[in-house]
């Protein structure tokens, strides 16, 4: 990732003219992380000074953080939809990977004859519109009385993820040297062993990097969640939408609850950058 | 079967082996499958079988508000679907929304990652700074652009107007389909610097070497170097970014709930059935145009998909 003073010759890119640059990109980034900044900010106001002309400096209060946690029974609370998403987003990615970890090796490593289509059957599931769905699925939900429930959700979710972790774990696994299972072979390693020992050892960042990937889709999805599971047994973002309010001011609230909500993907997300780079270029091009 | 035939005490070694090899490479073929099948059969079950109900239900005329009981119609929805003003409308807002997002998000993406690559004070937390966008749940970065910066009474794009002597715009009122272009570059511009980046860090040094022995200016290395090696990236980013922002509903939900001239076309066919129309005939028979178009613009996109690939194995 760091570019050696050799790069940076062959770039073109001088001392000055790197240092001016360096300013403009940092001019940048403060733009574009600005309205997550003013998020977190207006979270520390009161009401009255976040429904105001916006300033900068003033009072900061945990009075908005308090009240977007309390309980009010019967309504969805903060506790319930981050117990709901977690267990929702935790389970079908587990499910994903048990589900996509054999598909890929069975598309790559051991590959059938037309892997190719396969793969290709897999991502052209993505652009499918899910709103077209969402009909159809309501329905067989109601009749199978999984609506309003974590279940609808964790079925829903996999499939949404199955077809990008396939998609990605196959160029992962590509990159195992067939002379390395081979050789186990040769020396008798059965199919375990070949997996344990050999494969996942080298694919074993992929298969984290895949795993971030569906925990982010997942957590942020907004769509399905308020149309099959919109009550008691809802997710986070569904929650985040309770906190806008068409009587009295909910600006500085909406602003705490938002930044709760995003923190765990945007952690996530800040911890393992450069493995999602690699991940969502997906190894299509080397 | 062959091999059974052949009368016993004069085998015919030929036959018995091609048997055998068919056997175990019917064998070999079944045990090849077997760890795709899982995931195969789940993937058909979840995301083709509702588009099975979908045709079904398409041929009917079947409304819940007020309750009608289905009854079969032919093709009379698809007909009546097409005259709908309000679809063509949405279909319009779907093209300008996606190409417009797509494109604006890939060139600020490709400057961000321009300027990403090379070495200055503080790069990783720039570069943290500005992926987060990317990081957001799409209802809060919905909300939070509503509500903080484009709001005319409390929003900081106004107090900014104001600060410089002008009058306040409220944005989202007066640009509902623009304002949610700006949300959905802000969130994926991020998204097309980290694909750009992760193209421009594969760049072999020895070409570049070549081309400054050669004498080869700054721009044209650019030009002749660095841009038809990025192509594949761009290309990757934009099939991708396509995939996704073709199925924008979040943002218009929390920012205009498809106000004036905002309503693409999956918030429409929303509108149509549980979303209050309840008209679930009409509603479908929009699905299957909807799923029909996707097909063609995904032939094309896969191809370009299967072009990198081909390109990937050639190398």
């Amino acid at each position: 990732m760091t570019l050696t003073a050799r790069d940076r010759v062959l770039r073109g890119q001088s001392r000055w003219g790197t240092a001016a640059l360096g300013t403009v990109t940092w001019l940048v980034a403060a733009l574009f992380f600005f309205p997550v900044f003013w998020m977190v900010l207006n979270s520390f106001k009161t009401e009255a000074v976040a429904n105001a002309s916006p300033v900068l400096f003033f009072e900061p209060t945990l009075e908005r953080w308090e009240a977007v946690t309390e309980v009010t029974r019967g309504l969805l609370g903060f506790s319930e939809a981050f117990t709901n998403s977690f267990v929702i987003v935790i389970v079908s990615t587990l499910l994903v990977l048990v589900l996509a970890i054999p598909a890929a090796y069975a598309l790559s490593i051991n590959p059938i004859k037309n892997w190719r289509d396969v793969l290709f059957f897999f991502i052209s599931t993505k652009f499918l519109p899910i709103v077209a769905a969402i009909l159809p699925l309501w329905i067989i939900a109601r009749d199978l009385g999984i609506l309003n429930s974590q279940l609808v959700l964790i079925i829903l979710y996999t499939a949404m993820n199955l077809p990008l972790a396939v998609w990605m774990l196959n160029s992962f696994f590509g990159e195992v040297p067939r002379e390395l299972i081979e050789a186990a072979q040769m020396d008798g390693t059965g199919l375990f062993g070949q997996i344990k020992d050999v494969m996942l050892p080298i694919v074993a960042p992929g298969v984290a990097a895949t795993a971030l990937l569906c925990f982010i889709f997942a957590w942020n999805e907004f769509f399905l969640a308020v149309q099959l599971n919109p009550v008691d047994s809802s997710t986070v973002p569904v929650w985040v939408t309770s906190n806008v309010s068409t009587r009295g001011n909910f600006l500085a609230k909406l602003s705490a609850a938002s930044t709760l909500a995003v923190l765990p993907v945007v952690i996530a997300g800040w911890i393992a950058q450069k493995r999602m780079i690699r991940g969502l270029s997906m190894g299509a091009i080397k | 079967m062959t091999a059974n035939a052949e009368p016993i005490g004069s085998p015919d070694p030929a036959a018995e082996r091609a048997a055998a090899i068919a056997a175990f490479q019917r064998r070999d073929k079944w045990r090849r499958r077997l760890p795709l099948l899982p995931a195969l059969l789940f993937t058909v079950l979840v995301t083709q079988v509702p588009f099975i109900f979908n045709i079904g239900f398409s041929l009917f005329d079947w409304k819940i508000v007020p309750p009608t009981d289905p009854t079969f119609v032919g093709v009379d929805n698809f007909v009546e679907g097409y005259a709908n003003p309000f679809f063509l409308n949405a279909v319009v807002v779907s093209i300008l929304m996606t190409t417009s997002a797509v494109l604006i998000s890939l060139l600020v993406g490709t400057g961000l990652a321009l300027l990403l690559d090379r070495q200055f004070f503080g790069r990783g937390i720039a570069r943290t700074l500005l992926i987060t966008p990317f990081l957001i749940m799409p209802v809060v970065a919905g909300l939070i652009w509503k509500n903080n910066m484009f709001s005319s009474t409390f929003g900081v794009l106004n107090a900014l107007l104001e600060g410089v002597g002008l009058d306040t715009v409220p944005f989202v009122e007066r640009w509902p389909m623009w304002s949610i272009v700006v949300v959905l570059v802000w969130q994926w511009s991020p998204f097309m610097m980290l694909i750009i980046l992760a193209g421009l860090q594969g760049q072999p040094n020895d070409i570049l070497e070549a081309a400054r022995v050669d004498r080869a200016t700054g721009p044209s290395i650019f030009r002749q170097i660095t841009l038809p090696m990025l192509r594949p990236y761009m290309e990757l980013g934009v099939v991708l970014g396509a995939i996704y922002l073709l199925q924008v509903f979040d943002q218009i939900e929390v920012m205009t709930g498809g106000g004036p001239g905002s309503t693409n076309v999956p918030y429409f066919v929303y509108q149509r059935s549980i979303g209050g129309g309840w008209d679930f005939g009409q509603a479908s028979a929009y699905a299957i145009i909807v799923v029909i178009a996707s097909i063609i613009i995904a032939t094309f996109a896969l191809r370009v998909l299967s072009s990198l690939f081909q390109r990937d194995e050639a190398v």
